[in-house]
């Protein structure tokens, strides 16, 4: 089913990047089953209600992925998927970084190291109410390079933010090529450990994975979470997959029949996740 | 020029706005839970009983982007956070979450910024403000405050704190005397009027620099030289109709402010005359385009930077030669 679901989205992605404009289509795809599993099965959200004050958060930190999430929100019933035809005409509200004008939308982000402190703020906001709502922050590997972030984790972990999730789309790239080259995350899980937070480690495209992982928030009282999902850059396109190039892509008419001809033959494709 | 070594005392009835602030915020945090205190270890709460509102002071430590987002999360599930660092690093170093997750969505997030202008004084350049106003004025939804005194900044927390959208609430650092006892609260975005006249009209924000403006006038009307004083407490929205006022009925405008010269009070007036196209001269007194000359003590840098009535009473007499 979720397979289905992944599938449907990353068209949607493809179709996008096949506009004049191109798009974030490396960064997108690699986080779909992430972005399919929250919304499908693990997020307490109505997709006709969504600003239902009692509904989770999600935050997509990493927001030049904004393709991605709009092809889930869209696929996940928010809107309908034919309004996406407009991403990247005048006007458009599906812009390239998250409009919180589109449904479901809840923050603006893009400028990468926002998304952990507005998770911070969302999820102390949920604890002085004595609300159960969850918070989860969708973060890029190469994002993890930016300050914030860890002024945020640190906080999070002294104030013991245990309905906090962090969701680390590891792909291992960023712009320039492998993020240990550019400016080393490594040992990752044990920088998380040391500001406090449960570190988990799964397959960033297995569904099964992902939901158990992610069913069991608050996964340790008193400890944020952090989820380190290993994930290939530009998942579903062999031909682009686990490079650098695939970060942002303008696909013309023949690419874009490569693509959905690729993606259609996506179950026998296998690809294997750094470790 | 003389070097002056000590600061001058100042009146019993004198208050630092930021303990006035405090104070004030204590009794809102009590009156209703939406307020939340969120600090960056400043230590202005160190010796605070918050009562009903404990639970709603989170200090966060010496991280103010963190401090920011953590502010525009809070105000986004419907809390409004006052948060508390020194105005330069509102305005710098946490500017990026201050514009995109604060100011773009609009949300009622209440920056007091304490030490602005050059009152953190012998500290030096790095935690002097003068640059905040010009950087707050230019963010959209942003509204800018600057009382000049205990009272007036007991109304501006008020009135802010039920405002809507974003406010930017600049406080200086010592005590300062109370400029008109008895006055009525002040209203946001209406100048207050502390001396009404004919030649040259004086604008001023800002504790010292509103009573160099008050204490100006009254030596310069003793010389026959009739001088309007405005407390523009309110950089933005700013009072256009107070300004057109002065632009129209007296020969001259005087701003004075403890900022660099670009982009703040003097700025913001002169682009009020220019939109009018009034032909007013505007003169302005603010620090220099360089970083803060001579080092020690809030008055004696405000001297040694030409914020003085010396050089307010220069630009009068020349509006008027």
């Amino acid at each position: 089913m979720s397979d289905d679901h992944a599938r449907t989205a990353r068209e949607l992605i493809v179709r996008m990047c096949a506009n004049p404009e191109g798009g974030h289509l490396g960064g997108s795809m690699s986080m779909v089953e992430i972005l399919v599993t929250l919304y499908r099965h693990v997020l307490r959200i109505d997709p006709r209600r969504p600003q239902a004050p009692d509904r989770d958060i999600l935050l997509l930190s990493k927001g030049h992925g904004a393709i991605g999430l709009y092809a889930v929100l869209a696929e996940r019933g928010f809107f309908p998927v034919e309004l996406l035809a407009s991403y990247g005409t005048p006007d458009s509200m599906f812009t390239a970084h998250p409009n919180p004008a589109v449904p479901g939308v809840e923050m603006p982000t893009g400028s990468l190291g926002h998304g952990l402190p507005l998770g911070v703020g969302f999820a102390l906001a949920a604890r002085l109410d004595g609300s159960d709502r969850r918070c989860f922050v969708v973060l890029g590997d190469g994002e993890l390079q930016e300050g914030s972030v860890w002024e945020a984790a640190m906080a999070a972990g002294a104030q013991g933010l245990d309905r906090l999730v962090a969701i680390v789309d590891r792909n291992g790239l960023q712009i320039s090529g492998d993020t240990e080259e550019t400016l080393g995350l490594e040992p990752l899980g044990d920088r998380w450990r040391s500001f406090g937070w449960t570190v988990l480690e799964v397959d960033g495209h297995e569904p099964d994975r992902l939901r158990t992982a992610l069913s069991r928030i608050p996964y340790t009282p008193g400890r944020p979470t952090v989820l380190l999902a290993r994930t290939v850059k530009g998942k579903g396109l062999p031909y682009i997959e686990g490079q650098a190039r695939s970060h942002y892509v303008r696909l013309t008419e023949r690419g874009h029949r490569r693509a959905r001809a690729a993606l259609m033959r996506g179950e026998r494709t296998e690809t294997t996740c750094p470790s | 020029m003389s070097v002056v070594t000590a600061e001058p005392p100042v009146p019993d009835e004198a208050r630092a706005a930021r303990e006035v602030y405090r104070d004030v915020l204590v009794e809102l945090l009590g009156e209703d839970e939406r307020y939340v205190c969120l600090d960056s270890d400043t230590g202005l709460f160190s010796a605070t009983s918050w009562g009903e509102g404990a639970r709603r002071y989170l200090n966060l430590g010496i991280a103010e982007q963190n401090l920011m987002g953590v502010a525009a999360g809070l105000a986004r599930s419907g809390r409004i956070p006052f948060v508390n660092t020194m105005a330069t690093f509102a305005a710098t170093r946490a500017l990026e979450a201050v514009k995109l997750d604060i100011a773009w969505n609009d949300l009622p997030v209440r920056i007091v910024a304490t030490h602005g202008g050059l009152s953190a004084g012998h500290l030096g350049s790095t935690h002097h403000a003068l640059e905040d106003l010009a950087v707050m004025r230019m963010l959209p939804n942003m509204t800018v405050l600057v009382p000049a005194d205990g009272p007036a900044t007991e109304s501006l927390v008020r009135a802010g704190a039920e405002r809507p959208g974003p406010v930017y609430l600049r406080l200086g650092r010592g005590a300062t005397p109370s400029l008109a006892p008895g006055a009525e609260p002040l209203r946001i975005g209406v100048a207050q009027s502390l001396r009404r006249g004919s030649d040259v009209t004086l604008i001023a924000t800002g504790p010292h620099p509103v009573l160099t403006a008050v204490e100006t006038a009254e030596e310069l009307a003793r010389d026959g030289i009739d001088v309007a004083v405005l407390n523009m407490h309110t950089v933005k929205p700013l009072d256009r109709e107070a300004i057109v006022a002065a632009a129209t009925g007296t020969r001259g405008i005087v701003t004075v402010e403890e900022h660099w010269a670009a982009g703040g009070l003097g700025s913001a007036v002169a682009e009020v005359v220019a939109d009018l196209g009034a032909a007013c001269p505007v003169r302005r007194v603010a620090v220099a385009d360089r970083f803060a000359a001579g080092t020690g003590g809030h008055r004696h840098l405000l001297a040694r930077n030409g914020i003085s009535g010396a050089t307010v009473t220069e630009h009068v007499r020349r509006l008027l030669a």
